[in-house]
């Protein structure tokens, strides 16, 4: 049996998805996700030495189509569902998230 | 005088507004009604499109002579929260996208615009898709028609109660790990997962992207042969769309089953980890009897690796799930969490308005699965996880490959799940429980198989028990053959659920 899923790791795990958790949510995931981890441990027993890793389905049937230019959303569409969006010269609007660089 | 024509299916529905002897108004005010008298109790809806769906009704009346060959000519039909619909909500059931009203339609919107459809809502479900019961859910859970302090299933348990307590008769929905099918096992109607790339997944808000697939949930066989023919076939903006035409769909059903031979893996059903409940046993072994009788052959399906489907899946979905939900960091749409002065500046400041934004706008499910897929995918256990759990899916598709081709089997048939319907709140602490009731349904998802949920009797306290066929790659034609046998033999569908709202406003769980 491996060693059990730990607190630390699970904080890792959050922070590394951008997740916040509260202590509580922590403390739950760390019990849950290693019971759901110990069950999966079971997939070590099956052989997969001849096993190839890509797979996956309609991957022989998906042509590509033609790079062509053709009509899109326009701007305003693009951004009428930002939270906070900026205006710009003329009203143009825009994303807009926490300065990041000063 | 002729009989008042049976209007309960689309295709009925259909063939009267044809001839003139409805008009797709009155089956309109009929679905709305139906919603305004039971929703408030079944909490299947999570909106309602009552001047959009009028007058689009309305415009099928005035078109009705040029438009009389559309196959679903003023058929109401209700959309899964996950799927676009232009300019109307679409929230995947998740706080993080209150608002949120997208800018264009799914291809399978479009294409049921097309055919003469008319969408009358927007249907109820675990946030994106995640979940088997439906319970999380921003908008709070979904009851099941047929017993109100159950489940109806999920993730798709709105739709699947929809089309159960008659809000409309068909529901459009999506299946990454049997969410069109489980719910349609616990309401008792007919859930249809397609072959990966028969159907475009164009405007489908992505959970997994190498399992999901949209699918209907309709009373009848005929009514998903005739919905899949609308919304299948290759789409420009779906790259996994296939070109596999959409073969006599709806013409597959002839009656009997000869010449056909279905495999039941027995070593699977027999497995104690399946947990299979006899009453959900006995409606198998009697479904499966029937199909016998209409002349299939019965035989045993050699499936080793089935066993391993929901480790495989339960590793797999949440890899994919925590890449495609990166997306929802509250800069594009959604809500965000933390203003500028809030988080301060610099990338640390960005860092924690994402991650803020993301603790108060996702569920608890949701986190689990994101937590989890990451981890699959963190470095010094991808090959332990992902990598492994993506060889044993290869297996398992290997397995059907040679239960098809050396075997000479047509379909696998399986229950849905091992139970029938649980209780609201019974698996709610325990999400591993959960996963383990969709042993039956997973595989078809990481085999990209198509597969149908069929409803098969009830048990002694009523629950709906539903029967599972898969079939080859593009083979839906002869899920739905099978399909016809076992629905002329036991047409379950004809019999409504009690309309426990009408009469019980004021139950209440939880």
């Amino acid at each position: 049996m491996p060693r059990r899923l730990t607190r630390m790791e699970v904080e890792r795990i959050a922070a590394l998805a951008r997740l916040e958790l509260t202590p509580d949510e922590a403390e739950l995931f760390t019990r849950q996700l290693g019971d759901v981890l110990d069950y999966a441990e079971r997939l070590q027993a099956v052989d997969t030495s001849a096993a190839p890793a890509g797979w996956r389905p309609g991957a022989a049937d998906s042509p590509l189509r033609a790079d062509e230019r053709r009509p899109s959303l326009r701007p305003d569409e693009a951004v009428s569902n930002a939270p906070d969006p900026g205006a710009g010269p003329g009203g143009a609007r825009f994303f807009r998230v926490p300065r990041v660089i000063g | 005088m002729a009989a008042a024509p049976d209007v309960r299916t689309a295709g009925a529905i259909r063939a009267a507004i044809a001839a003139g002897d409805l008009s797709a108004v009155e089956v309109c005010r009929g679905c709305l009604d139906r919603i305004d008298g039971d929703d408030g109790h079944l909490n299947a809806m999570t909106v309602v499109l009552r001047e959009e769906a009028l007058a689009r009704a309305a415009e099928v009346d005035a078109h009705r002579r040029e438009w009389h060959d559309l196959p679903l000519l003023g058929v109401p039909i209700t959309v899964k929260d996950v799927i676009c619909t232009r300019g109307q909500p679409t929230t995947a059931a998740s706080r993080i996208l209150r608002g949120f009203r997208p800018s264009y339609d799914a291809t399978v919107v479009t294409r049921l615009r097309a055919a003469g459809a008319v969408i009358v809502g927007k249907t109820n479900c675990d946030e994106f898709a995640m979940g088997s019961s439906t319970e999380h859910s921003a908008y709070g859970p979904t009851r099941n028609p047929w017993a109100p302090d159950r489940t109806p299933g999920g993730s798709s348990g709105g739709a699947a109660a929809a089309v159960a307590a008659r809000f409309a008769p068909v529901s459009i929905a999506s299946d990454t790990g049997g969410s069109v099918r489980q719910p349609a096992a616990f309401c008792g109607v007919v859930g249809l997962k397609p072959t990966y790339g028969r159907v475009s997944r164009y405007g489908l808000l992505a959970f997994g992207s190498s399992l999901d697939q949209i699918g209907p949930l309709t009373l009848t066989v005929a009514d998903a042969a005739a919905v899949l023919a609308v919304i299948a076939g290759p789409d420009p903006f779906d790259a996994t769309s296939a070109g596999a035409p959409a073969t006599a769909l709806a013409d597959a059903p002839c009656g009997h089953a000869r010449g056909l031979r279905i495999g039941v893996p027995r070593r699977l059903l027999e497995a104690s980890e399946a947990g299979l409940d006899p009453e959900v046993r006995a409606a198998f072994e009697t479904a499966l009897k029937a199909i016998g009788d209409a002349g299939a052959e019965i035989v045993d399906a050699t499936l080793p690796h089935a066993a391993y489907s929901v480790p495989a899946y339960y590793l797999v979905a949440p890899a994919e799930a925590s890449s495609n939900l990166a997306r929802y960091d509250g800069v594009r749409y959604g809500v965000r969490a933390g203003t500028a002065e809030e988080v301060g500046d610099g990338a640390a400041g960005l860092a924690r308005m994402y991650e803020r934004t993301r603790h108060g706008g996702f569920g608890a499910e949701v986190k689990r699965r994101i937590m989890l897929g990451t981890y699959a995918l963190s470095a010094g256990y991808y090959d332990a996880y992902y990598r492994k759990a993506q060889q044993v899916r290869s297996l398992i598709r290997d397995d059907y490959d040679r239960a098809f081709a050396d075997a000479g089997i047509d379909v696998v048939a399986t229950p849905t799940t091992p139970t029938p319907a649980f209780r609201l709140g019974e698996r709610a602490e325990d999400p591993l429980a959960m996963y383990l009731g969709d042993v039956f349904t997973v595989s078809a998802n990481l085999t990209g198989l198509p597969a149908v949920s069929l409803p098969a009797g009830r048990t002694a306290a009523g629950l709906p028990v539903g029967f599972q066929l898969t079939g080859r790659p593009f083979d839906e034609a002869t899920l739905f053959r099978v399909g016809d046998v076992l629905e002329r033999a036991a047409p379950w569908w004809q019999e409504a659920p009690p309309r426990t709202g009408a009469t019980n406003p004021g139950a209440g769980v939880g």
